[in-house]
């Protein structure tokens, strides 16, 4: 290529002017062609650009299968069903307990009723005492 | 989506998240655990990324954000110290050309550029992005990329001359 249309693409290089079509051509020339002294200086950049395109990623990425989620998943299940089991094997519990005292409340209230029972029995007695009572005052 | 289909997707642009990640991390070992990182990050999101249309920009944006993040954090801010008055001994890369010295002069030069500079060269000049692209992809408009990118230029030969000079005097 001819040199002064090198330095005017230069020029414009340096202002970000050129398309990328352009600075290709100018990496070009530096790689291939031996620059004149005056322009020598401007090589490495171009070279070095070059160069640096063919820089390779070498790592390795370790790459597991999507079984990783699946394993969040099923944790998550676990601990939701162990929540919920403790909450309401919790409830279940209360609601034996609860039961239980009910049963023994019943209990205790029958057997109240049953001794109010016998006391309101004698009270009839009583009751009849007082009305014979009455009776004989009256006949009197 | 499969492994080896991902693999393929990926490809064909993992080099350039590297060299991005090298750009801005300047040690290789950092710039790989990035890469490594970035990639994983895509495979993990491999059911949705069918949905982003250019899959390549989405991984360079997350490539760029990733990277400055490590480079804002202490940790990294140490690590930097200590690698940037280490010479980056990359033997495939020197052994190609003759003029060994003056390229790892550029390379050193490109380090010492701040990290946005550093960031429209490289893709610039590297990697051949189109303004547009890269103004997208680092949040700018396409004017101030060109501002940039002559900044970064002029600063390269600035510094390049200087030491051209040094090393003939």
């Amino acid at each position: 290529m001819e040199l002064s249309n090198i330095e005017k693409l230069l020029e414009k290089y340096f202002e970000a002017r050129t398309s990328v079509a352009e600075e290709e051509m100018l990496r070009e020339y530096f790689t291939k062609e031996e620059a004149p002294e005056h322009l020598k200086e401007y090589a490495p950049m171009f070279q070095y650009f070059s160069v640096a395109k063919e820089e390779k990623f070498t790592g390795q990425v370790p790459l597991r299968p999507s079984k990783k989620r699946y394993i969040k998943w099923i944790s998550i299940a676990a601990v939701s069903i162990l929540i919920f089991g403790i909450y309401f094997g919790r409830s279940y519990q209360e609601r034996k307990e609860a039961e239980y005292a009910y049963q023994e409340t019943k209990k205790a209230l029958s057997l109240l009723a049953a001794n109010l029972g016998k006391g309101t029995e004698k009270v009839a007695y009583l009751k009849e005492f007082e009305e014979t009572k009455q009776k004989i005052y009256n006949n009197n | 989506m499969q492994q080896t289909e991902f693999l393929n997707v990926v490809l064909p642009f993992k080099d350039k998240l590297y060299r991005l990640a090298k750009r801005l991390l300047v040690s290789k070992e950092e710039a790989e655990d990035a890469t490594q990182e970035i990639l994983m990050k895509l495979w993990s999101k491999n059911n949705k990324m069918e949905g982003y249309n250019n899959v390549e920009a989405y991984a360079m944006m997350m490539t760029k954000n990733f990277c400055l993040d490590r480079l804002k954090s202490k940790q990294a801010g140490n690590l930097k110290l200590v690698h940037s008055n280490y010479k980056d001994e990359n033997v495939s890369l020197h052994k190609q050309v003759e003029v060994i010295d003056s390229l790892g002069w550029i390379e050193r030069i490109m380090e010492e550029l701040p990290a946005q500079q550093k960031m429209v060269l490289q893709l610039r000049d590297v990697e051949e992005y189109e303004f547009e692209e890269i103004a997208k992809l680092l949040d700018m408009s396409a004017t101030a990329v060109r501002v940039t990118l002559s900044r970064a230029r002029k600063t390269v030969r600035e510094k390049l001359v200087k030491k051209h000079n040094y090393g003939i005097k």
